[in-house]
């Protein structure tokens, strides 16, 4: 069935995939497009970076047809994983051990957001300067 | 150079009037999903994080000048007591001078942390915290699409897995309601901090 999928800081909506039981399978394609990862015989590879897939369990993640399980891949990573079965969107978060590795680098986090009009700028265009990021909200 | 962020799931609609107002010289961004919230590991706001010239943070995320000094007020007439108004005051003051001394003095300013201290005031998510973003991720996913009601059990959710979470409890009723934020379950949550900080590490300058 389609479904949209927030993976990180992007939604893809109405990618084919399989959400049966808890898992949500995609195909080769829209695991690399949605996810950025690639399954290889080291195991789900993201650039340098592999997750080996522990033989004994390849089933929960490969199946013959081809198709890749990102639910079981985010579950063994620790990336938490909510689905809403009445719109077909599953959202799947960022890790806790990943968010600390990015804020103990001390490297600020990167983003990228509109200003009223639409333009968008991103921290890092403010490069060599101080840079103060305050929030605030209308509630 | 200051940027601000709302966190605002309301977007344009919601920020616009107070932007314009502001009338600022400096970016003022519109963070409909609060994904800084969610980078910097933020629960409230005024919330900042200080980035020096090679995009190493300085000082973690901290509340900007702000006090518990509004839950001294006057719920009816909405006045606060002079002192916790001067509290209030002092504390801005205080912080405003820090980033002046910051901006004048750079890394040798007392102000901009080094690493171990950063480290030590640095907050980082837990398990069911990286749920409570997922969770908030997806219900303003469905309320974005025009699924209002579909959202509020995520929003709940992000609520119940992050209490300490003033931006999810407060952007959560703003969206049922925009006078709710302010309204008697704001102060009821408030209330039940008890000795307990809204803005905690508001007095570590």
């Amino acid at each position: 069935m389609a479904m949209d999928i927030i993976y990180g800081e992007r939604a893809n909506p109405g990618v084919e995939a399989d959400a049966a039981g808890g898992g949500l399978w995609l195909n080769r394609a829209d695991l690399k497009h949605v996810a950025g990862w690639e399954y290889k015989p080291q195991g789900f590879c993201k650039g340098e970076v592999c997750v080996p897939v522990p033989d004994a369990r390849k089933g929960e993640f490969v199946d013959a047809g081809a198709r890749y399980n990102l639910a079981a891949l985010a579950n063994l990573i620790g990336q938490p994983v909510v689905t809403d079965a009445e719109f077909n969107v599953v959202c799947v978060g960022e890790a806790a051990a990943e968010r600390k590795r990015m804020l103990t680098s001390l490297d600020a986090p990167d983003f990228t957001l509109p200003d009223l009009d639409g333009k968008m700028h991103s921290l890092a265009d403010y490069r060599g300067k101080k840079v103060f990021v305050v929030s605030w909200a209308s509630w | 150079m200051p940027i601000a962020i709302a966190f605002d799931s309301g977007g344009n609609a919601a920020t616009e009037p107070w932007i314009k107002a502001a009338n600022a010289t400096y970016p003022c961004l519109i963070d409909r999903r609060h994904i800084v919230a969610e980078l910097y590991d933020m629960v409230n706001v005024p919330t900042a994080v200080w980035i020096d010239e090679r995009g190493k943070i300085v000082r973690p995320s901290e509340p900007a000048g702000v006090t518990d000094a509004f839950r001294k007020m006057n719920r009816t007439n909405f006045s606060i007591p002079a002192d916790a108004m001067n509290e209030l005051q002092a504390k801005r003051k205080a912080y405003q001078d820090a980033i002046r001394d910051w901006v004048a003095n750079g890394s040798n300013s007392r102000f901009a942390l080094g690493e171990a201290e950063v480290l030590k005031r640095m907050h980082t998510p837990d398990d069911a915290q990286v749920r409570a973003a997922a969770n908030f991720r997806l219900g303003e996913y469905l309320f974005e699409n025009g699924h209002a009601e579909a959202a509020k059990k995520y929003f709940e959710e992000a609520k119940r897995l992050r209490p300490e979470s003033w931006n999810y409890k407060r952007q959560a009723w703003a969206l049922e309601d925009p006078m709710k934020a302010g309204g008697p379950e704001f102060w009821a949550a408030v209330d039940s901090l008890g000795d307990g900080k809204y803005y905690p590490g508001a007095e570590d300058i």
